[in-house]
C-alpha cells in the first residue's frame, strides 16, 4: 500500500464569489503501516484533502497515486478505492441510520457486495475491534452514548477491511476519558491489525503521543512534514498559524532557559519526567 | 453536486441591487412578474427583457450563474411547452391521430416559455440580491396591516426566516451524510427506481435526525434568551426608506408606464 499525492490543487467553487483556492501545490507520500498525523487550524484544508483521498472530491489539477496507478486515470474503480481507503468523517456518529447497530455495521461491506456471512463475520469483527459488547449488538443506535455512537461509526468503516483509516477529528465533542479510550483503540488498531492510520486534529497534544510523523497544513499548503519532535521544534512558528506545541514542549524550552540542561525533545508527560529526573540525578 | 442549485441563494457582492430596501425589490418582482402577464403585443417582450437584463447586469450578479438556475426548472417548462404545443385550438400545421400541432400552439408555447424564464430570472434575482434576514424583514414590514385582523405576521416571517436560514445548513449535512455514506460503499447514481429509492434510505433517516435535533437546539436558544414572539420587540437595524429606494419606485412606476402605453399601440 502506498499513496503519492503528486502537485494536487483543489479550488472550490472556480469562477464564482465563493471561489477559494482550498489545496495549493500538495506534494505528499504515504507509505504502508505509518501512523499519521495530520493538523491544522480550522480552515487549513485538512478536511478538504483527506476527502481527495478516497476520490469523493476531485482534484481541479495534479494527481493522486494509489499502489502506483493514477486515480484520476479514466475508468479507475473509484467504489474500489473507497473500500480500500476508510474515511471515518467528522462526527461520524450522525451518519447511523439502521434499526440496530449490527445491520448499521453490516451496511459498508454489504455494499462490497459480499456474501451475506461474509457481512455480518466482518461487522462482527470490526465491532469487536472498536470494544463494542456483544449485548448492545440489537439495541438502536440512536440508544447509545456519546461515545458508543462513535465507536460504532467507526466500526461501519473498520468491517469494510481497509487498508488505510482515515480519521477526521475522531475525538471532537468526546469528554477527556472518551477521547482517550477512542485514541487508546486507534492506537491498537495500528498496532494489532497493521492498519495505516491518518489522524485528523487541531490538537497537538492529542496525537503528539500517537504518530510517527506529523504534517501541518496551513491555509491549504502543507507548512511540516516531520517526526513529532522536529515539527514542535518549531514551536514559535506554530503559533504563528494558530497552533501549538504540546505543553511539555513549552515546559523543557522554560526549564533550559532558566539553566536546567534538559533536551527538548519530550513529546509527552512521561518522556518529559524521565528527562526531568535523568538531569536532576547528574 | 447539490451545491449546483443556485436557485434562491444569496449571492454576495456589493451593488446598487444590493443595498436597496428589499420592501423595494419585493414590491418591483411582484410588479414585474404581473406585468410579464399584462402584455398582448411583441413590444412588451423587447421591454421586459431589456428592463430584466438592465436590473441584472446592475446586480453584478453574473449572467452565468444565474442562468444555472434555470436548470433546476427545466422539467416545468417542457410541461408547460408541451400542453401549449398540443393543446391550443387553431390552424392545424400537423396531425397524427389524436395529437394535433397548431400554428397557435407552436407561438403559445414559445411565448410562454420566454415569460417563464422571465418570471424565474426575475424572482431569482431577488433572492441573489437580498440576504434571506433582510428578505423576511421586507416582508414583515410589508403584511404589517395584516395584523389588524389578527394574522400573526411576526410569527410567519419568523418561521420563514428560519426555513431560509435552514436551507443551506440542510444542503451542507445533505452533502457531508451522503459523502460519508459513499466512503461506505453506497451508490446513489445507479440503479433502477427501486434500488434509488432504497439508497436514499441512508441518507434520510440521517438527514431527519439531525433536522430535529438542530430544531431542539434553536428552540433552546431562543428560550434561553427570552424570546416570546413579536410582541414589543424591537430592531437593531429597522428598515428605512432612503433616495436611492425612491428613486427605484420612479423607474418601476416608469417602467409600468411604457408598458401600458405600448400595450395601447
Amino acid at each position: 500500500m502506498s499513496i503519492i499525492v503528486d502537485k494536487l490543487n483543489y479550488i472550490y467553487s472556480p469562477g464564482t464569489a465563493y471561489q477559494k483556492h482550498a489545496l495549493k501545490d500538495i506534494n505528499l507520500e504515504i507509505t504502508e503501516g505509518e501512523f499519521i498525523g495530520l493538523i491544522g487550524h480550522t480552515g487549513s484544508g485538512k478536511s478538504t484533502f483527506i476527502q481527495h483521498l478516497n476520490g469523493l472530491i476531485r482534484g481541479t489539477s495534479g494527481s493522486i497515486y494509489f499502489n502506483g496507478q493514477n486515480i484520476y486515470d479514466a475508468g479507475y474503480n473509484m467504489k474500489g478505492l473507497r473500500s480500500k481507503v476508510g474515511l471515518v468523517f467528522q462526527y461520524p456518529e450522525h451518519q447511523l441510520f439502521e434499526t440496530n447497530v449490527f445491520k448499521d455495521v453490516c451496511f459498508g461491506p454489504s455494499n462490497q457486495g459480499l456474501e451475506a456471512l461474509q457481512v455480518e463475520l466482518r461487522a462482527y469483527e470490526a465491532l469487536k475491534m472498536v470494544g463494542i459488547d456483544n449485548s448492545l449488538l440489537d439495541a438502536s443506535p440512536f440508544e447509545l452514548s456519546g461515545g458508543q455512537k462513535r465507536r460504532v461509526a467507526i466500526a461501519g468503516v473498520l468491517a469494510m477491511k481497509p487498508e488505510v483509516l482515515i480519521l477526521d477529528e475522531p475525538t471532537a465533542g468526546l469528554d477527556p476519558k472518551g477521547r482517550d479510550e477512542i485514541l487508546e483503540q486507534i492506537a491498537k488498531l495500528h498496532k494489532e491489525n497493521k492498519l495505516t492510520i491518518i489522524l485528523v486534529s487541531h490538537s497537538m497534544e492529542d496525537v503528539a503521543k500517537y504518530v510517527d510523523r506529523l504534517i501541518v497544513m496551513n491555509r491549504g499548503e502543507v507548512a511540516f512534514n516531520d517526526t513529532p519532535r522536529k515539527v514542535f521544534a518549531h514551536y514559535k512558528e506554530l503559533e504563528k498559524i494558530g497552533l501549538a506545541a504540546p505543553q511539555v514542549t513549552y515546559v523543557m524550552n522554560e526549564l533550559r532557559m532558566h539553566g536546567l540542561p534538559v533536551s527538548i525533545e519530550a513529546t509527552t508527560i512521561e518522556e518529559a519526567k524521565e528527562e526531568i529526573l535523568r538531569v536532576m540525578k547528574h | 453536486m447539490i451545491r449546483d442549485i443556485t436557485i434562491g441563494q444569496y449571492y454576495p457582492v456589493d451593488s446598487l441591487l444590493h443595498r436597496l430596501d428589499p420592501r423595494v425589490k419585493l414590491i418591483g418582482t411582484i410588479l414585474y412578474i404581473i406585468s410579464l402577464f399584462a402584455f398582448s403585443n411583441y413590444y412588451g417582450y423587447i421591454i421586459a427583457a431589456a428592463f430584466l437584463f438592465t436590473v441584472i447586469k446592475i446586480s453584478k450578479v453574473p449572467l452565468k450563474f444565474i442562468l444555472k438556475g434555470l436548470k433546476a426548472v427545466i422539467v416545468l417548462f417542457i410541461f408547460t411547452a408541451t400542453f401549449n404545443l398540443f393543446l391550443t385550438p387553431g390552424k392545424i400545421i400537423y396531425e397524427l391521430g389524436f395529437i394535433k400541432i397548431t400554428i397557435e400552439g407552436i407561438i403559445t408555447a414559445v411565448l410562454m416559455t420566454i415569460r417563464l424564464t422571465f418570471l424565474i430570472l426575475g424572482s431569482s434575482l431577488m433572492t441573489f440580491t437580498t440576504t434571506p434576514n433582510n428578505l423576511t424583514d421586507g416582508l414583515e414590514s410589508l403584511m404589517k396591516p395584516l395584523n389588524k385582523i389578527k394574522v400573526p405576521v411576526h410569527e410567519i416571517s419568523m418561521m420563514m426566516s428560519i426555513a431560509l436560514r435552514f436551507i443551506p445548513i440542510l444542503m451542507e449535512e445533505t452533502d457531508k451524510i451522503m459523502k460519508a455514506q459513499m466512503a461506505r460503499g453506497a451508490d446513489f447514481e445507479t440503479g433502477g427506481l427501486v434500488k434509488r429509492a432504497k439508497s436514499l434510505i441512508p441518507l434520510l433517516v440521517p438527514l431527519f435526525v439531525s433536522a430535529f435535533r438542530r430544531a431542539n437546539d434553536l428552540a433552546m436558544a431562543m428560550e434561553a434568551r427570552c424570546y416570546r414572539g413579536g410582541e414589543g420587540r424591537t430592531k437593531m437595524k429597522p428598515l428605512k426608506y432612503k433616495g436611492r429606494d425612491l428613486a427605484a419606485f420612479l423607474v418601476l412606476v416608469l417602467y409600468i408606464t411604457v408598458l401600458v402605453v405600448i400595450n395601447r399601440v
